[in-house]
């Protein structure tokens, strides 16, 4: 099959203008005869339910929290990212565009990344119009800062809740429409289906999460914005609820699922402390502008360490080896998160690691706070030392933090087109959900950008090209596809339910993480891919036999819950492991030990790697089919990355 | 008017109602004990005597006096009106104590209130009611020369069970006839269950007005940086420690007297 | 599992549904690690439960990182637990001791029943939000961010008023079950913002109406709301959202009660 991603003809600066031309017009007496369904409701889905219930249409909105302002969109903390240039430091839409694309190793469409950077503009005019309380300068403007490694200040900032405020700004527009009665909003509700007639998406199926209802709801469209699947790694900085489930149900409905296997290693995270853990926290990555990452310089002195014979303070200047600064010396513990964290997974496999587990290395703030002092250090990162040591019980005042990298954010997604529809008509996906614009690696500061920008700019004017064509016509909501959907879904429940076995849901999921971790992680090889790939078909076959769900569908019932998006995460972890395995070179995210230079950096394989992986789904174990949409790169010249 | 009924039947209109008229009675307390320190002038009650005959026979003080009394019954009834409410809004409590952090006093206004309520009726109906609506109060003539300036005072017997006050000037002497409240408030306080109950009624005043005055200001809305540490300092020194202590020291000292005699 | 050495007694409320009566259960959590936080050993608590065949405890949660304002739990007499300024996912068992006896139940309000044990439905707070806590602007805004200056106070005021996450602590807290510290950070987060001030007087009537419809109790400052809160939000917004009730009730001619919420 052939991909068309329906890119504009033209400049690349008029190809967005000239396209919102082209798109069909809705007629405003018309909009109200449409209803619109968006699952998710963070940054895209909440952006998106409230613009286009301003529009006009009907939006019914679903999301499995008990509030939409719940979304893990909250939890982003550094900032969003826009080419303002309120800095009048250099600062344009196409140098966004460049860093975009480069930073995502050439992995995402030209068309795609300019028109982000070209309304990410819009994004901060409306935020601030809501009254999201961005940090502001003295003279009352807004302020800036660098932020992940970019050569110009253009992140706008709310301390570090960044995320939390841009949510409750979504989160308001959406209560607007909602009090308006434009929007209705069904919460603790789980998508478990997407319902297609004659290949165009017209519906879904869900669960109350309260009463176990399994319900029909139809639409002329389906807006997915269901955020990423970084939980298959169990341990992320992903939310306890985050998961796969409605983007994969749709991928099993023939959304082609695109680059599954670029995932984006977060370095500076606070450490395992155990097999208890059950998610992992990220501090800002802000905390390398002023700390210095280092490890024990030989094994000896990092055994001692681990076995606390020695503190971290004791260890003398000789015998520490600030590795990223030794091996990069102009950027220094400033690389890109990809670099930093590759290299302190190789302290760790090299014996070096430190803390208990020896799943660690320091990032130490004796010298900053020798520079500038503490109470300067403090009033930088104040919050995150005291998160820190909540979290830890030790003193980052003291002692150096100890970091390690965790999975933090998935660039793939279900495909989507330059309109954001998958290659099932009328169904749609938005944000994290989907893969479009950050190639094989997001920069620091983009992710708020992208789902508003999805949400706010893109969907409003697109959607309705769509909506045009089919016209108004009520869809049917008697055809027998709804009712086959729901019973496919309750079969599933009860096949669920029905499980009685010895071992825990999280107990699966958990192990399928340590798979994944171990060999879909932050370096993989053919030999470790295959291994992964059979681990996983047989740990998927054991949940089906020995995992054991207690209660029943009707009531309140998280181990159900729980079952279905691990049984979900079970079959994307191999649909990964396929993509990781096919793509034979390294990018961004996707570190192939087989592809890289001879001073160790991801190697690209341009010649046979420019593509979009856009994977078909054939039936249950089927091989998955592989599409490829070329990516052409008419405007920037595809160069080595290079941090030295 | 609907406008004013549904501004003042709002969680916050209550709120307003409960604030304006506890700052109103905090504002009589400073009256009150301002007047109530006649007690301690060594007149034999003619300072006092006269101030409560004042006080009940003024107009514009009247006035002022019904709407003190109608204060008090608003304040109550919209206490136990919001008291209600709240328990409403929590139909079933938590198994634990709650540890939050909160001063004792905020978490008793009801309890600190109803003794108070109690308090005022007992107060009231010894002095005020028995002064205006009973003939249990004798009277006093007080007899000045105005040549010296010296008083004495003699148990006096109206001819009419009606007779409030008369003032005349007989060869050079003053002579006041008056109710003698003071003699009933020195009789009140000779006992001692009465005087303990003084006391404590007048804790009662302390913890509700450490609270409650500078919880009025927060009600209304009257926060600010500079001014607030002001209110609470008022809240504090003021209704929380002298007001209370100058009333409790009428008794205390009456009592005190009564057990020299 | 086990991964430590601590042993508590949970004393824990059940309840099926907000149909049927709860009450206490008592289990024990054994070789729990000071370093697991509070809903990592009640995770450990539910492996063990539902191994055995028994419903696991039902508790919100979804971040664990004490932004979402999801999770909740009355533990010991204080919502979130007995430390300061964070959420119950981010208190760690090292907080107790070895062998004590922990007490865990629901927040307690009408306004927020029972979903299921330690779960309540706290969806009075969105409708408040949804009465007017918004600014009415579509979604293409012209004007530039930077046309409208905010001084740097007023923005860090409106911001600490901001970053309350909608838990409920405050309700939780309140010997009186009162959200006014919840609605009235965003009345003032708004109030404060030039951007707000156009519907500044009409939000906040339109808020407190529906917060009072919601059945929660009445404010009497006892300041525990600001002691529980785990943003250490300011009692300082509830005089603030009084004081513009009151403007608008009784000062304000051009101040209705109807939010137009931009129709």
């Amino acid at each position: 099959m052939t991909l068309d991603a329906k890119i504009p003809k033209g400049p690349l600066a008029e190809k967005w203008s000239k396209h919102k031309f082209d798109l069909k017009l809705v007629n405003p007496a018309n909009k109200r005869k449409y209803d619109v369904i968006v699952v998710g409701t963070g940054l895209a889905g909440g952006a998106a339910a409230a613009s286009l219930a301003e529009l006009g249409y009907n939006v019914k909105a679903f999301c499995f929290q008990d509030s939409p302002r719940r979304a893990h969109s909250i939890a982003a903390q550094g900032g969003i990212n826009a080419a303002k240039n309120y800095q009048n430091d250099g600062d344009s839409v196409y140098r966004l565009f460049y860093d975009t694309i480069k930073g995502g190793d050439y992995r995402a469409r030209e068309g795609n990344v300019y028109r982000l950077a070209e309304v990410s503009v819009n994004i901060i005019d409306q935020c601030v119009a809501q009254g999201v309380p961005f940090a502001r300068e003295y003279g009352g403007l807004l302020d800036n800062r660098s932020f992940g490694g970019s050569q110009v200040s253009r992140t706008f900032y709310a301390r570090g809740q960044t995320g939390q405020q841009l949510l409750l700004g979504a989160y308001s527009a959406l209560n607007r429409q909602i009090h308006l009665g434009k929007v209705k909003m069904y919460t603790r509700t789980e998508m478990l289906d997407v319902v297609t007639i004659d290949g165009h998406a017209k519906g879904i199926v869900t669960r109350n999460l309260i009463t176990g209802a399994v319900e029909t709801h139809s639409g002329h469209a389906v807006l997915l914005a269901t955020g990423g699947y970084g939980n298959v790694f169990y341990l992320s900085t992903n939310a306890i609820g985050s998961n796969v489930t409605a983007a994969w149900r749709a991928h099993k409905r023939g959304a082609f699922f695109s680059n599954p296997c670029y995932t984006q290693i977060h370095p500076t995270c606070i450490p395992v402390s155990g097999d208890h853990q059950s998610k992992l926290t990220l501090m800002s990555e802000s905390l390398r502008n002023d700390g210095r990452v280092w490890a024990p310089k030989t094994v000896e002195v990092a055994t001692k360490l681990r076995k606390k014979e020695i503190t971290a303070d004791q260890v003398k200047e000789d015998d520490r080896d600030y590795f990223l600064e030794r091996k990069y010396p102009s950027f220094g513990n400033l690389v890109p998160r990809d670099v930093a964290s590759r290299n302190a997974k190789e302290m760790v496999d090299d014996g070096r690691g430190v803390g208990t587990s020896g799943f660690a290395v320091f990032l130490d703030f004796a010298d900053a706070i020798k520079r500038l002092g503490k109470d300067a250090v403090s009033a930088k990162y104040g919050n995150l030392f005291d998160m820190y040591y909540q979290i830890t019980d030790e003193d980052p005042y003291k002692q150096p933090m100890r970091i390690y990298p965790a999975v933090h954010y998935t660039m793939g997604g279900l495909w989507v087109d330059y309109n954001l529809s998958t290659n099932v008509p009328g169904l749609y996906a938005l944000g994290e959900c989907n893969f479009s614009d950050h190639g094989a690696n997001r920069l620091g500061a983009s992710a708020l950008m992208q789902g508003l920008a999805d949400g706010y700019f893109v969907i409003p004017y697109t959607l309705g090209d769509y909506l045009a064509q089919i016209g108004p016509k009520p869809v049917d909501t008697k055809h027998p596809a709804f009712e086959q959907t729901k019973q496919d879904v309750l079969a599933r429940i009860n096949k669920l339910l029905a499980l009685n076995g010895t071992k825990t849901v999280n107990e699966y999921h958990r192990d399928l993480g340590h798979i994944m971790w171990e060999y879909c992680g932050m370096a993989r090889t053919e030999e470790g891919l295959t291994k992964a790939k059979g681990l996983i078909a047989e740990l998927r076959a054991d949940f089906w036999k020995n995992a054991k769900v207690v209660g029943e569908n009707e009531e309140v019932n998280p181990a159900l819950e729980r079952a279905g998006r691990v049984a979900d995460f079970l079959e994307l972890g191999e649909l990964m492991v396929d993509d990781a395995l096919m793509r034979r070179e390294s990018c961004g995210g996707h570190f192939r030990l087989e592809s890289q230079t001879p001073e160790g950096e991801a190697l690209r394989d341009d010649d046979n790697f420019a593509f979009v992986a856009a994977w078909e789904y054939k039936g249950d174990n089927q091989p998955e089919v592989l599409n490829k949409e070329v990516l052409d790169f008419e405007f920037v010249h595809l160069t080595q990355r290079s941090y030295k | 008017m609907s406008e004013f009924k549904q501004t003042f039947n709002s969680s916050l209109g209550k709120k307003l109602i409960m604030a304006l008229t506890g700052l109103f009675l905090c504002t009589f307390l400073i009256v009150h004990l301002g007047g109530n320190l006649l007690l301690f002038r060594n007149d034999d009650g003619f300072g006092f005597n006269l101030y409560a005959n004042f006080l009940t026979h003024f107009p514009p003080i009247e006035v002022i006096a019904y709407l003190l009394y109608l204060s008090i019954l608003v304040h109550a009834l919209y206490a136990l009106i919001l008291t209600i409410k709240n328990r409403k809004s929590r139909p079933v409590s938590y198994a634990t104590v709650n540890k939050s952090p909160a001063t004792w006093s905020s978490k008793n206004m009801g309890l600190l209130g109803s003794i108070l309520f109690l308090f005022i009726v007992i107060h009231m109906s010894d002095f005020w009611f028995a002064y205006k609506y009973s003939h249990k109060i004798v009277y006093k003539e007080y007899r000045t020369d105005l040549a010296t300036d010296k008083t004495t005072s003699v148990a006096y017997n109206p001819v009419t069970p009606d007779f409030e006050k008369s003032v005349s000037v007989e060869n050079n002497v003053e002579i006041v006839r008056v109710k003698d409240l003071h003699a009933r408030v020195a009789n009140s306080f000779s006992n001692l269950l009465y005087v303990i109950f003084y006391v404590i009624a007048m804790f009662a005043v302390s913890f509700h007005l450490l609270h409650g005055f500078q919880s009025a200001f927060r009600t209304l809305g009257w926060v600010h940086r500079k001014y607030t540490p002001i209110v609470y300092a008022i809240g504090t020194w003021l209704f929380a420690v002298i007001i209370p202590i100058g009333f409790a020291a009428m008794p205390v000292v009456y009592y005190l007297q009564s057990i020299g005699k | 599992m086990s991964t430590g050495n601590m042993n508590l007694t949970l004393k824990v409320w059940r309840q099926k549904n907000a149909q049927t009566k709860g009450a206490f259960v008592t289990y024990k959590a054994e070789g729990i690690s000071p370093d697991m936080s509070f809903l990592e050993m009640l995770d450990v608590v539910n492996e063990s439960l539902i191994l055995k065949g028994e419903e696991p405890i039902h508790f919100d949660h979804d971040c664990r990182e004490g932004i979402c304002g999801m999770c909740s739990l009355y533990i010991n007499g204080h919502p979130h637990g007995p430390k300061n300024a964070i959420t119950t996912c981010q208190l760690h068992m090292r907080t107790f001791h070895d062998g004590e006896i922990i007490v865990i139940e629901p927040w307690r309000a009408a306004a927020f029943p029972v979903v299921k044990d330690l779960a309540v439905d706290r969806s009075a707070f969105d409708r408040i939000q949804q009465a007017g806590g918004f600014v009415s602007v579509n979604t293409g805004v012209t004007i530039d961010a930077n046309s409208i200056p905010i001084p740097k106070v007023i923005a860090d005021e409106a911001f600490n008023s901001a970053t309350c996450i909608g838990c409920g602590a405050c309700v939780a807290a309140c010997k009186n079950a009162s959200a006014m510290l919840f609605v009235s950070a965003k009345v003032t987060q708004l109030g404060m913002l030039p951007q707000g001030q156009p519907e500044r007087y009409s939000r906040v009537q339109a808020m407190v109406a529906q917060m009072d419809a919601e059945g929660f109790g009445n404010c009497t400052n006892t300041g525990a709301c600001e002691a529980e809160c785990p943003k250490e939000i300011k009692m300082t917004n509830i005089s603030r959202m009084n004081n513009d009730y009151f403007s608008a009730k009784l000062f304000r001619e051009e101040a209705t009660h109807d939010h137009a919420a931009g129709e």
